[in-house]
């Protein structure tokens, strides 16, 4: 096989495996410190049993975030030379200070904070958890600063064919780097506030019924319902920003084929590049126009504008339902979550089973979100400078096949024992609560 | 003169390549004795293994990043010298990650797993060590002679890999002197002068091969009269090699006095090893193939860098520093609560 395809192929594979964690750590570091500010103002034992608890999780996907991470910084030279050849200039300081003010912040008080809690006092163990947070935190300010600038490129200047930074500002905020920030670090929170409800109605519906149960499916299902209203938001106007800077993207997401005014909202299509058109598509006219631009007569370019130039339009444009209909799904349960807690304060068993199932709602958000805006970018590795295929490395196909197989394989295992395990946790949790219990 | 060689930016690729220098030997001195402890744990006795990983459990994510900094570093300042190892490298650099994952997602299953699936994390966690320090030292063995093919190279690189390993095993051995007491203490030193005579005998074997290898590197070694000054490293090896040994048949001594000298003349050892690799084949970043000069980037990308290493540099070693000092003295089992 082609080992461009490979190539691209394992990208993929390493970045899916490698996001899932991290979107669970960035907004789980911060729920840990709250945990533990609730216990220091409190001093209510519920809430520190939702701390250990959930740092074991935290814990957990911290290792797997680093490791796929660790994977991901050789493969940029041994898959992508080409990628740090030309804008190395722009790509590596962002990287290198994502390493220096993040990685080592992160790795180090990490330590402190799962193992220091006896060592050292009570202010330092808490210090170290806002540490951590603001570590994994700052380290996705860093990266979606470079991953925004692929998108809109900015600040900088080609000399030679080699990208060189004129004005740092400008590169760091770059015009689509507010948006994904934001729409990602929501996407964290929603991930973790699922991830947290899921693992917490499984705990009750196996009979624990412990206050730490209660007061965290209370805790997780209002963040829910907090942060999916502002994702909509987000999201709605980082599709805005889209438009103005890669409107081909767009147009792949609403499988738009003709430039038009008045375009419709497509519910559902079989988009056809062979001859240019959907079939069987189901659409809300106007409606599509008026999202984008606001107004229901208002123009959307079509991939005709683009040809050769546009991403595969079947990808995108199942991504982005994907994301969109889980992303209701997820309204519909953190609302009616929440608004039951608070006025009856129980959950019936079929809603508890049906937050179980979406334990990790957020990681197929998140996981569709990306391939939306990834694979829109194609055939472009930097939006207008750089297209993916002059970066790939001369590494032989039988290699890159070779070490994609076995990445697949290792991934296949270390998530399923992820699973696995997060469920066990869960399990032993609230039998030791259990136990505690009878014994005072 | 000075000022003109620094307005130019010329000066920046060596501070660069500098700053790659000294990521890697702290990588390979602080993950070693991490990676020597997790081979060392094949051979734990009952509860020992939980104290072995219990000692290094708060320091090993931190000391891992510092490959992320060297090999990040190599790839911004050196960016063409970054794409040309790693594609020549591309199996063993393949070999050595899995090896690096499974060893640290081992440290946290192997805990929150069922008892009975305990043992697999625990295999893990020792092949995955040891696959990391063997890949690991055999790419410093290709990379040492410009990735020269044939067999001859081929079996150096693969005794360059048992020597790291022993190195690694030996400061791993030297850190568990330092944290631990009693019996495992005792065994650690044990395992210590293994360790070292093994790393003896793979330095022998590598320094026997490399004139088949890597004439480039014999000849810079024994030219003369640079000789004279550079026999002053090995005699200095050899000299530390008859301490360590002789010290390692008295501990552990009572009140645990000296208990941190292994560690430390091990480490020295190893700074003395990396500088007269380093020097064989400076100025050259890839031995052989690319000189520092011809491989650095644009110099305002790496004046930007070097401010902010500056700026972070002794924040990150006070830090670290402060970890050490939390976690000082005995090691004990791990817990979060």
């Amino acid at each position: 096989m082609d080992p461009f395809i490979l190539s691209r192929i394992q990208f993929a594979a390493n970045i899916t495996f490698h996001i899932l964690f991290p979107t669970i750590t960035i907004a789980l570091g911060w729920l840990l410190l709250f945990f533990k500010l609730r216990f220091q103002v409190t001093r209510d034992e519920r809430w520190m049993d939702l701390y250990f608890f959930f740092t074991k999780i935290f814990a957990l996907s911290f290792s797997l975030g680093v490791v796929s991470g660790v994977t991901m910084s050789f493969q940029f030279g041994t898959n992508w030379p080409g990628f740090m050849n030309t804008v190395g200039n722009i790509a590596g300081p962002l990287l290198a200070y994502e390493v220096l003010t993040a990685f080592f912040l992160e790795a180090t008080f990490l330590g402190v904070m799962l193992f220091g809690f006896r060592r050292v006092k009570p202010w330092m163990h808490t210090g170290a958890t806002v540490l951590v947070a603001a570590g994994t935190t700052l380290s996705a300010f860093w990266i979606l600063a470079l991953n925004s600038w692929m998108h809109t490129p900015a600040g900088f200047k080609m000399v030679d064919g080699v990208a060189h930074a004129v004005d740092w500002q400008a590169i760091i905020f770059n015009p689509s780097m507010p948006y994904r920030l934001v729409h990602t670090l929501l996407a964290s929170g929603l991930t973790v506030a699922f991830l947290a409800a899921g693992l917490l109605a499984y705990r009750r519906l196996k009979g624990d019924r412990s206050p730490a149960v209660s007061s965290g499916l209370r805790c997780a299902l209002t963040l829910g319902a907090v942060l999916i209203p502002l994702q909509i938001i987000a999201g709605d106007l980082h599709g805005v920003n889209t438009r103005e800077y890669q409107p081909q993207k767009l147009a792949a997401m609403d499988a738009l084929w003709e430039t038009q005014r008045g375009a419709p909202l497509t519910l559902f299509a079989l988009p056809d590049m062979e001859a240019r058109t959907n079939h069987h598509a189901i659409e809300i006219p106007k409606l599509g126009s008026l999202i984008i631009t606001r107004d229901p007569d208002g123009e959307v370019r079509g991939l005709n504008e683009f040809k050769g130039e546009h991403p595969p339009v079947a990808p995108v444009f199942w991504s982005f339902r994907v994301m969109v209909g889980t992303g209701m799904a997820m309204l519909a349960a953190a609302w009616t979550g929440a608004w039951w807690l608070w006025r009856r304060g129980t959950l019936p068993d079929w809603f508890l089973r049906g937050l179980v199932a979406m334990t990790f709602s957020g990681w197929v958000a998140t996981v569709a979100g990306w391939y939306v805006t990834e694979i829109g970018r194609q055939p472009w590795l930097v939006q207008g400078v750089l297209k993916a295929r002059d970066a790939v490395a001369a590494v032989p196909g039988e290699h890159v096949g070779l070490t994609l197989v076995a990445y697949l394989v290792v991934y296949a295992v270390l998530l399923t024992a992820f699973v696995a395990s997060l469920f066990y946790l869960a399990r032993k949790e609230s039998a030791r609560l259990a136990v505690r219990e009878a014994s005072s | 003169m000075i000022g003109e060689l620094f307005a130019s930016g010329e000066w920046l690729p060596f501070a660069f390549a500098f700053l790659i220098g000294l990521s890697m030997l702290l990588y390979a001195i602080l993950d070693g004795y991490d990676l020597g402890v997790g081979l060392l744990s094949r051979f734990a006795r009952g509860p020992e293994r939980d104290r072995m990983i219990g000692s290094i459990g708060p320091f090993w994510d931190a000391n891992e990043t510092w490959l992320v900094l060297g090999v990040g570093l190599l790839l911004v300042a050196f960016p063409k010298a970054h794409g040309d190892i790693l594609t020549h490298l591309y199996l063993p650099v393949a070999v050595m990650i899995l090896g690096l994952i499974f060893r640290g997602v081992s440290f946290d299953f192997r805990k929150k797993v069922p008892a009975e699936q305990q043992d697999r994390w625990n295999r893990a966690f020792f092949w995955g060590s040891l696959v990391v320090a063997v890949s690991q030292g055999y790419m410093v063995g290709r990379f040492m002679t410009g990735f020269q093919e044939g067999a001859a190279s081929q079996v150096f690189a693969v005794f360059f890999g048992a020597l790291v390993t022993a190195g690694y095993v030996l400061m791993g051995a030297c850190w568990l002197v330092l944290k631990t007491e009693d019996a495992l203490q005792r065994r650690a030193v044990g395992w210590a002068r293994i360790a070292l005579w093994s790393m003896v005998a793979g330095a022998i074997l590598s320094s026997a091969a490399a004139p088949f290898v890597a004439t480039r590197i014999y000849d810079r070694m024994f030219a003369f009269p640079e000789i004279t000054l550079l026999l002053a490293m090995p005699l200095a090896s050899i000299t530390l090699t008859l301490i360590m040994h002789f010290l390692l048949g008295a501990l552990p001594l009572p009140g645990d006095r000296l208990a941190w000298m292994p560690l430390s003349l091990s480490v020295l050892i190893f700074v003395l090893g990396f500088v007269g690799l380093v020097y064989s084949f400076y100025p050259y970043i890839i031995p052989g193939r690319l000189r520092i000069v011809e491989a650095a980037a644009s110099p305002d990308s790496l004046r930007i860098i070097l401010w902010g290493a500056a700026v972070v540099m002794p924040v990150l070693a006070g830090y670290t520093a402060l970890a050490y000092r939390i976690f000082a003295g005995k090691a004990h089992d791990l817990s979060y609560d």
